[in-house]
């Protein structure tokens, strides 16, 4: 079945940011590279007479995927709940990826502003994919806000350490099993991409392991990869784990069976 | 009149937020606005006043993550 997020089809579950990147050409490769049909964007300040918001946005225009703007950096619900109406006028979507960020160390979502900012702007005809911790309570509060989608995070943004809590992400994934689940921060490794996806998750959101590799055209289709492996492994289904070996081989007819101490 | 444009302060003549763009040479930009921490839409700039020590934000599209 392919991804779907309020309604519409996105046909890779590797959801790409567009900052850090070396240049816009690599970004533009990079995106390319990868299949994603879903970037992450973002509004900025423009300073008296500049031009640099058209000239990304020209970039962007030509990869002709969907944009997933996001409040990052807003510490309040009313600068997240303004920043999310100048991002849908901007973009002309009504997607918002909402963040509401604690404190500047870890970039932890604030959770109490995130819920009442998620039930603001789902209101207000938004659809809101809100960056979350992996708490269960905050996760059925957004969706009792109207939220159709839930992001937990893997580790804080940009630190590249994969699933802290992986067992917290399981939880999530078996108590919401209907509700599109990303893993949006921290992912470091395509194995950890991997393993999010085997785990059942819909998608992967990530930005600073392509951009910021050594050669990130290579990482993105590394991560894609990565994610399409996981995600059939998780269809597949994979085999329980045990704590005792158990031959593969058949033990019937090995040779030399039950002769006894033959020396 | 003394207003914050972008957390920076500045005089203007503008009355409203649509000639306060112009000014600026946002005139036929991809760019969005708040006044005192509200949504002002691109249809709402030309009849929104501009009033001493006025927080403006102008805004464009931007790299994000």
């Amino acid at each position: 079945m392919m991804l779907e997020f309020y309604g519409t089809q996105i046909s890779s579950r590797l959801l790409i940011g567009t900052a850090l990147y070396p240049s816009p050409q690599i970004l533009s490769d990079a995106v390319k590279a990868s299949g994603s049909k879903l970037v992450t964007v973002s509004v900025r300040r423009e300073a008296a007479r500049a031009r640099s918001g058209q000239g990304f946005w020209e970039i962007i225009k030509q990869l002709d995927v969907c944009v997933l703007p996001n409040t990052a950096g807003c510490r309040t619900v009313k600068e997240a709940v303004t920043t999310a109406r100048m991002a849908r006028e901007l973009f002309e979507t009504d997607w918002i990826k909402l963040e509401v960020i604690a404190n500047d160390d870890t970039l932890q979502p604030e959770i109490f502003g995130l819920v009442e900012a998620a039930r603001i702007l789902n209101d207000d005809g938004f659809k809101v994919f809100p960056y979350m911790t992996e708490d269960l309570g905050v996760a059925e509060k957004l969706v009792a806000a109207g939220c159709e989608v839930l992001m937990p995070w893997g580790a804080p943004i940009g630190s590249g350490q994969g699933l802290a809590n992986p067992l917290a992400l399981r939880t999530m994934r078996s108590y919401f099993p209907d509700i599109p689940l990303v893993v949006d921060a921290g992912i470091g490794k395509p194995s950890h991409a991997a393993r999010a996806m085997e785990m059942g998750y819909d998608a992967i959101l990530l930005n600073t392991a392509i951009a910021k590799a050594g050669d990130p055209v290579k990482m993105a289709k590394s991560f894609a990869m990565a994610i399409d492996a996981g995600r059939l492994a998780y269809e597949a289904g994979l085999m329980e784990p045990r704590d005792m070996a158990s031959p593969s081989t058949p033990v019937a007819g090995t040779p030399f069976f039950k002769l006894g101490d033959a020396s | 009149m003394k207003i914050l444009v972008n957390g920076e302060a500045m005089r203007t003549q503008a009355k409203t937020l649509g000639e306060l763009c112009a000014a600026l040479g946002h005139g036929r930009c991809k760019i969005a606005t708040a006044r005192n921490g509200d949504f002002v839409p691109a249809t709402r700039r030309a009849d929104t006043l501009i009033a001493e020590n006025d927080k403006i934000e102008i805004v464009a599209p931007r790299q994000g993550g």
